[in-house]
């Protein structure tokens, strides 16, 4: 029998802010516990959120981005449950009225367009953490992260597989990161999603019973707990058993998922209106002033690539495909008249150390600074291009600056005309046999002349120089 | 010369004419607090900082409008480095790193927080009986009940040993009790002062307000305890006037409103005769009486007693005995901690509005409670816009009797909550009130309650100041053998 998935994701995205979403503490991540908290977050008596009008503008260009409405009178709602991380014992969310409303992103599978519905999007305070492996027999709460602003976006459950659903994420994460309203960063938890995911008969009009898994923070956890999941769905359909409608964990050790708490053992959130916070109204100018100011997004800045720096469309798309790469791109084409050699290194290259090591750019070593003043290098002649590839690999594997590398490996380029003419006499004086030859009109041997001048000077020498020098020697 | 029964008037007076240094009304308040322990009014004292605070004005002069008048702080507000335990269990051992604004705002003006006043617990009771620190007799007689939840607040105004108090009211905490204990008190217009620092029961219908002996003082205190903060989104970014400059304007033409819909016959005759006594006064004053309908006022108790345990359960979540307050001995996992922190650490009240509360906003229930209460308490909002267009105030009496004798209502929580039908409207549509003295009954004091529009406190303090300069019902004091 054959069976369809269908996919639905909450992704939660740390919204960029200097401060909480209803205090001034602030986001900064990596302090000591409970450093960034203060009587907002701690949830003392007598306290009162105030909205971080911020975190609605930076809500507003995702919506603004996804074509989404954007509801100008949003208010909150509380979510109530008990946990120790969740100081007031309820968390303050956009339930009744969410900021964004309906929209849609485009994703790419396989050289396929489609199109994914967004349901909504609404901003929520992230709860503080619990550290349960730090004491014996105790749990640590560290607050530093409660209150920290989040967008999370829900998706219609229109994804259909785990490549689809790793590729509406990266969309998404690409979208935020162009936007300016998040960092990307996975490793410290800025994105984080929940997928839903049910099965059902290719002819079934109504969905399957549900699962949720919670908080898979990685593409590759993404896809491998989505594929878990669907066999595990399929298995238990046609054992004759039915689906349990429940929160689930994905284990990557054992890449699994486990069974976390059924529907019956679900919280009832009593959520009502924070009576707390009055709604919070965004006004026609501040929308209009967000609209004007919206950063540039991929197609637009893949269209510019095109018009104003001659890029093909294949280089422009994967430029512009990545914030970081975009960024590399302009930053090193401010350093070189030359935004071709720039491309070809970013498509050429660079693209190919990050297949081999299947990374993003942005979880390289090699840094906007280091590339511009790695293209700065060639386009002043400062180290051939042959040598730049030897650079390049060197920073990959230690992150090390352009300048150093060229210092400490004595790599500067030969450009002293006399320096390189010496060494071509002494290579045709070494080498009469293939002089008489190519003077006999083994044309093909001149390759031959510049490889060995190239071997003596270690590759440090001006391929150009060098074969003026040699044609006026040898012809 | 004794301080006893003075106003914030006359304190200042004695303060500014030498009769009376700052350092000796501090020492002789406290030597009535003491005289009057019996009350049990307060829960903290704060004499040492007093002492000191009392030290420096003598030394340097301070111009505030409440310079060196000491004030009773209901125990509701945080202050800084003083005990705060919203008469509960729970925060027996919560001392606030931070204060109130209100606190701040009186503070700034040079008063004296001369101590922690005694309420039910987290301001749940109409009688002060659900305090974790006892109960609270009124200086009136003492098997009385003070009223609730400010007891602490009014009695400590009445047996006169505080000029003024804070108060706050959520559903007639600052009025009951001023009525039962024979003073003036003013629940503002929701938003008019701030509720930073508030510890919150029901967060819609929160307001602090002022208590004291005479309208006049209760306009010098809300003179002070206002301000647009932007700590509180909910706090109102409106002109704040001098609240004592009209006191004094005649209220000839002013119109009345009595409510149709308050069947005054329900009350104990005396009580309706007070009431009838008090508006003639007010005709003899100049003031005409207007009928008006409230037509869908008898549904406010039941509203209220779903909005206010709603929010009250998720405002009370925090208590958990993870961060701050009491935390149970030897929790043997999280659930036992949760479990084990609120049963011992919460009274009886408190858990029952915390259940009815969790109740009414629980999936299935939502839409017939909470959600049918919320659309109640509009009607009930546009019943009085509409009674505002054709009168200036409307008048009730503040409780249906005077002082009741402790522990007569306490097994039955709906009696009590009937305490509040007068005053709960207010709350619910936002509006000022007041109550001031206005009877006896059986040697006991009762209150006349003053419904104003919409950020109109001027005119209730204007109205119930022309009453009070032509009557002595404030001026009346619990009898010597009593006291």
């Amino acid at each position: 029998m054959s069976w369809e998935t269908v996919i639905g994701l909450e992704i939660h995205v740390q919204l960029s802010t200097e401060s909480k979403l209803f205090s001034g503490g602030s986001t900064g991540f990596g302090a000591e516990p409970n450093t960034h908290v203060d009587l907002i977050d701690m949830g003392l008596p007598g306290v009162l959120p105030v909205a971080n009008k911020d975190a609605f503008y930076k809500a507003i260009r995702f919506g603004l981005a996804t074509n989404a409405e954007i509801n100008q009178t949003s208010s909150f709602d509380r979510k109530n449950y008990f946990y120790p991380d969740l100081p007031k014992g309820y968390q303050i969310t956009q339930m009744g009225m969410p900021i964004v409303g309906k929209g849609s992103l485009k994703i790419m599978v396989e050289d396929q367009e489609k199109i994914i519905n967004i349901t909504r999007a609404h901003l929520e305070e992230d709860a503080g953490k619990s550290i349960h492996d730090l004491f014996e027999g105790e749990t640590g709460v560290d607050l530093n992260r409660a209150g920290t602003p989040l967008l999370e976006i829900v998706s219609e459950p229109e994804i259909s597989n785990a490549k689809e659903a790793v590729a509406y994420f990266k969309a998404v994460k690409q979208l935020v990161t162009f936007l300016d309203i998040c960092d990307g960063i996975m490793a410290q938890g800025s994105m984080r999603c929940d997928v839903n995911i049910s099965m059902k008969k290719a002819e079934d009009k109504e969905l399957g019973t549900r699962a949720e898994i919670k908080n898979l923070n990685s593409f590759k956890f993404i896809e491998k707990a989505i594929n878990f999941e669907i066999e595990r769905q399929i298995r238990v359909i046609e054992s004759g058993e039915s689906v349990v409608q429940e929160t689930r964990l994905y284990d990557s050790i054992k890449n699994e998922t486990r069974s976390m708490r059924s529907k019956e053992e679900a919280n009832d959130y009593r959520y009502f209106p924070c009576p707390d916070l009055l709604p919070v109204v965004i006004t026609d100018e501040e929308l209009n002033e967000i609209k004007e100011n919206l950063p540039e997004l991929p197609g637009q800045k893949e269209k510019r690539y095109i018009s104003e720096a001659n890029l093909d469309e294949s280089e422009a798309k994967i430029i512009s495909s990545s914030k970081t790469m975009a960024n590399m791109f302009e930053d090193a084409c401010s350093k070189t008249n030359d935004s071709k050699l720039v491309a070809n290194w970013l498509v050429g290259d660079i693209s190919a150390l990050l297949n081999k090591d299947n990374i993003d750019i942005e979880d390289s070593k090699l840094t906007s600074n280091n590339f511009a003043t790695l293209i700065e290098r060639i386009s002043d002649k400062t180290i051939s291009g042959k040598i730049g590839k030897s650079v390049l690999e060197e920073i990959w594997e230690s992150g090390n600056d352009v300048d150093n590398i060229i210092k400490e490996k004595g790599l500067v380029q030969i450009q002293d005309e006399s320096i390189l003419e010496n060494i071509a006499n002494k290579i045709i004086n070494d080498n009469p046999g293939q002089v008489e030859a190519y003077r006999g009109g083994k044309d093909k041997l001149f390759g031959f002349f510049v490889g060995q001048v190239m071997k003596e000077t270690q590759g440090k020498a001006n391929p150009q120089s060098v074969n003026e020098i040699l044609r006026k020697l040898l012809d | 010369m004794s301080i006893q029964f003075k106003t914030i008037k006359d304190l200042s007076t004695m303060l500014k004419n030498k009769d009376i240094s700052n350092k000796e009304l501090v020492q002789d308040t406290y030597s009535l607090i003491k005289s009057n322990v019996h009350l049990n009014a307060f829960v903290t004292l704060n004499e040492e900082m007093s002492l000191k605070k009392a030290e420096e004005l003598d030394k340097n002069k301070f111009s505030g409008n409440l310079a060196g008048i000491p004030i009773a702080q209901k125990d509701l507000f945080c202050t800084k480095d003083l005990r705060t335990t919203c008469g509960s269990k729970m925060l027996s051992n919560f001392i606030p790193p931070y204060s109130a604004t209100v606190i701040e705002n009186l503070e700034n003006a040079g008063c004296i927080s001369i101590g922690k006043t005694n309420m039910d617990e987290f301001a749940m009771g109409s009688s002060n009986e659900t305090s974790f620190y006892g109960n609270v007799a009124n200086p009136w007689g003492s098997n009385l009940v003070p009223g609730g939840s400010s007891g602490g607040s009014a009695a400590a105004v009445a047996a006169g040993i505080v000029s003024a108090a804070t108060g706050t009211d959520t559903g007639g905490s600052i009025r009951q009790p001023a009525s039962l204990c024979g003073i003036t008190g003013l629940k503002p217009t929701y938003g008019r002062i701030s509720r930073w620092g508030m510890i919150a029961f029901a967060s819609s219908l929160d307001q602090a307000g002022p208590m004291a002996r005479t309208a006049e003082d209760c306009a010098i205190m809300l003179n002070e305890m206002c301000s647009h903060d932007l700590k509180d989104t909910t706090s109102l970014d409106e002109e704040i006037p001098d609240f004592t400059s009209d006191l004094s304007t005649s209220i000839k033409g002013l119109k009345i409103g009595i409510v149709k819909e308050f069947d005054l016959s329900m009350l104990d005759n005396s009580v309706a005769q007070v009431f009838e006594e008090s508006k003639k006064h007010y005709e003899s004053l100049g003031a005409e009486f207007v009928e008006i309908s409230l037509p869908n006022i008898s549904l406010s108790v039941p509203t209220y007693y779903v909005v206010a345990p709603a929010e009250c359960s998720s405002n009370l979540s925090r208590f958990d005995g993870v961060k701050f307050g009491k935390r149970c001995e030897n929790p043997q996992n999280l659930e036992d901690l949760y479990i084990r922190t609120r049963s011992e650490g919460f009274g009886d009240e408190v858990k029952r509005r915390i259940l009815i509360g969790s109740y009414v906003l629980s999936a299935g229930f939502y839409d017939a409670y909470y959600k049918k209460a919320q659309q109640v308490r509009r009607l009930i909002k546009n019943d009085f816009d509409n009674a505002f267009k054709k009168v200036d105030t409307i008048m009730t009496p503040t409780t249906r009797g005077a002082a009741f004798s402790s522990g007569s209502k306490g097994d039955d929580p709906i009696q009590m909550y009937l305490e509040d039908l007068f005053t709960i409207p207010a709350n619910l549509a936002g509006l000022p009130a007041l109550s001031i003295p206005n009877g006896m009954v059986d040697g006991k004091p009762i209150g006349l309650q003053l419904i104003g529009n919409f950020l109109q406190e001027s005119k209730l303090l204007q109205i119930a100041h022309n009453f009070q300069i032509s009557t002595d019902w404030h001026l009346k004091t619990p009898s010597e053998d009593i006291n």
